[in-house]
């Protein structure tokens, strides 16, 4: 559900049309002993439908990787929930799954999703050790909930159960990822913003704002706690009922007193909240924070000193992959991450798991902003070419290695999670 | 066989009705009722016959409280509607002269209609918010020192919001209903000497009861049906019945929120037999 916003592929009339033919032309191929590569998909289009969260469901790498592979790309959109759904009770209704690494840790275990073997990924070596060791920097200190790295790995090919360590077998190749933390408005919060608890400041009643998805909600509520010391977590991402219920009578005790302006559950909700002034300090994604500040308005992705509330995301393959669609989703996989999408990814304001490739599709004012942490150059653009920054701007939080390396919790599932929904329901009741 | 025929006849007439009806209708409500009584996970639905989901749907202060939230939402906009709109039938039906204005002044009631819920609603949010219309006037021109903060995000806002959105349903059947009334009784009260008030109050309010009691159906079934005014009003601060059926469905928790739906209709329908048993609507259909 992170940084969820409706994009769509592929759904028009038009291209139904062509992909439906296509598919038909790419079982042709499925059914034929052919072997060989990149240059058979031109030939004998193929078709890979990948469904997932919308993040990086986006139609400029649809077009693209025809454009490079021949492989037409057909993506569906949905949220978190629905996409752990989807993934375990329809598997044949995809090839890639496009999913977060929490609902990966739901959805791997009832085998509709087959490990991929190593040595077939051509990049494997650079993706960021974040994803193997969950470490960025070998002195890192391992985050909270559900880490890729715990998830990234399993025995065998048949194997269902994770993996402690590196062996071979890739659950999923990570593709997206970023770190979140609060959205201000420098202008109107009046003093420096330093730690998650800076919301709870009375100065500020009224004018707050916390997201309003449980999984994650309670998560930005966690840090806050600790942050004022009312409580230490055993992990933030897996709490017992006794740390969820008191989690949630602090934030319902917060909503009495009048604390909070608004929850928000839409991306453009949380926009119309921060740029209106009806709220000066919440819960945002960093393309939310862009989306305000293409308004004109100063708004800051603030850093803060207990560190960033981190979701990573990557593309599994389907457990009915076989033969020349197997080998037509490796090829995808190790396009993805040969870095032109990396590029894109980064130009976004996301982070790609191959760092190196993507350095290559990136000019270096753009590799010196994004990544570097460095004052832009020139004018930084959009993907699309609107201009983002003007020379100058540094990017909040600074560079690659300082945001990743301060990642305090990742998003994650929680064995008492219906509990957990079910307290937060009586939160927004109450 | 003529006579097996003729009593046929009634019946196959009913049919076609019947079958729409059993089709559309009882099928998905019943579907409902056996679903709420299913077990689930994230993954999917398993059939069975357990009393889970109801006991939480019942057994929780949530619910009860969400309940009580939305029958106050329902109580308070079915007051101020009925008011409104009897007000402005009554304008419609006895004040306006001619049948063409009438006509016109009640197509222009149904313009705003033209365009969508969604828009109606977030429309109020740059007139109400704290650097809004009314609070910036407010605040220029010396009224109140500062913003005032209860105007948006707010139980006032989802009043307000829902209002505006369903005065409409009220106003129609209550001018239906008095441009039926007979206009020599109102003649005859005025020669038997009463007064307007009296007028009002003795002759065309019980007279337009019915045209009251179809508005009042509208009004507050669509208030206990509602989840995205009180969404976007209370700022998600408030909660009602459907927005926690929408909650749970985005969960995936579908017997749940078909415990919920079927407690909902039951109060629903219940509340409209209420209605009915106190005004015979028949009576003017």
């Amino acid at each position: 559900m992170t940084e969820f916003t409706e994009r769509k592929a592929g759904i028009s009339r038009r291209n139904f049309l062509k992909t439906g033919a296509a598919a038909a032309a790419g079982a042709a191929v499925g059914s034929g002993a052919i072997t060989g590569f990149p240059t058979i998909w031109a030939q004998n289009p193929i078709t890979l439908r990948q469904f997932g969260t919308g993040v990086s469901n986006l139609n400029a790498i649809a077009e693209k990787c025809k454009e490079d592979l021949g492989i037409t790309l057909e993506m569906t959109a949905t949220d978190s929930d629905a996409a752990a759904q989807r993934a375990v009770t329809q598997p044949d209704s995809y090839d890639i799954a496009d999913i977060e690494y929490w609902i990966l840790k739901k959805v791997f275990p009832t085998g509709v999703i087959q490990p991929m073997d190593t040595s077939r990924l051509t990049y494997y070596d650079q993706i960021v050790p974040l994803f193997k060791t969950g470490k960025l920097l070998p002195d890192s200190v391992i985050a909270q909930g559900t880490a890729p790295h715990t998830v990234g790995f399993v025995e065998g090919p048949d194997s269902t159960t994770f993996a402690a360590g590196e062996t071979g077998w890739f659950t999923m190749v990570p593709t997206i990822y970023n770190a979140d933390t609060l959205g201000i408005r420098p202008d109107l919060v009046g003093r420096e913003i330093t730690s998650w608890a800076d919301i709870m400041d009375p100065a500020f009643k009224g004018k707050t704002a916390i997201i309003n998805v449980p999984s994650i909600g309670i998560m930005d509520a966690a840090m806050i706690m600790e942050a004022m010391g009312e409580i230490t977590y055993g992990d933030k991402g897996n709490m017992t009922t006794e740390e969820i219920d008191a989690t949630i009578e602090f934030l319902i005790k917060a909503k009495q007193d009048g604390q909070f302006r608004a929850f928000w559950k839409s991306f453009d909700e949380s926009v119309n909240l921060m740029s209106s002034g009806e709220v000066v300090i919440q819960s945002m994604w960093s393309p939310a924070v862009a989306a305000v500040r293409s308004k004109g308005i100063a708004c800051t992705y603030q850093p803060l000193k207990e560190g960033y509330r981190s979701w990573g995301g990557g593309l599994g393959l389907a457990a009915h992959l076989e033969g020349a669609m197997l080998d037509a989703a490796y090829e995808y996989i190790n396009w993805y991450t040969s870095g032109w999408v990396g590029g894109y990814l980064n130009r976004q304001g996301y982070y790609s798991a191959n760092m190196e490739s993507a350095r290559n599709h990136m000019s270096e004012d753009e590799w010196g902003y994004w990544i570097e942490g460095k004052p832009a150059q020139g004018d930084i653009l959009a993907p699309d070419g609107t201009v983002m920054e003007t020379a100058g701007a540094v990017r909040d939080g600074g560079s690659f290695e300082e945001r990743m390396g301060k990642v305090a919790c990742w998003n994650s599932v929680m064995d008492e999670d219906r509990y957990m929904v079910r307290r937060w329901n009586e939160f927004i009741a109450a | 066989m003529n006579n097996l025929l003729s009593r046929a006849t009634p019946y196959i007439q009913a049919t076609p009705l019947a079958l729409i009806l059993a089709f559309f209708l009882l099928l998905p409500i019943l579907l409902l009722v056996v679903v709420s009584f299913w077990d689930y996970d994230f993954a999917g639905m398993y059939p069975d016959l357990m009393t889970l989901n109801y006991e939480e749907v019942l057994g929780s202060w949530v619910t009860w409280r969400t309940y009580l939230n939305t029958l106050k939402f329902a109580a308070l906009v079915w007051a101020i509607t009925a008011f409104v709109g009897f007000w402005i039938a009554y304008f419609l039906a006895f004040h306006v002269r001619t049948t063409t204005m009438q006509m016109v002044l009640f197509l222009i009631c149904t313009v705003p209609f033209l365009t969508s819920n969604i828009i109606r609603m977030i429309s109020w949010i740059p007139v109400l918010g704290r650097n809004g219309l009314v609070n910036t006037a407010l605040v220029n021109a010396g009224i109140v020192p500062e913003p005032i903060e209860w105007l948006l995000y707010s139980d006032f806002a989802v009043v307000l919001a829902m209002v505006h959105l369903f005065t409409l349903f009220m106003v129609t059947p209550i001018f239906n209903t008095m441009m039926r009334i007979d206009r020599s009784l109102v003649e005859a009260a005025r020669d038997g000497g009463a007064r307007n008030w009296q007028i009002i109050w003795h002759v065309i309010l019980p007279l337009a009861k019915p045209g009251i009691a179809i508005g009042t159906i509208f009004v507050v079934t669509l208030v206990m049906a509602d989840f995205s005014t009180v969404q976007v009003m209370s700022g998600g601060q408030s909660a009602s019945v459907a927005l926690m059926m929408r909650n749970q469905m985005s969960l995936l928790q579908y017997p749940a929120a078909a415990a919920n739906a079927v407690v909902l209709l039951v109060l629903v329908l219940v509340m409209v037999a209420g209605i009915l048993r106190i005004v015979d609507i028949r009576k003017e259909l």
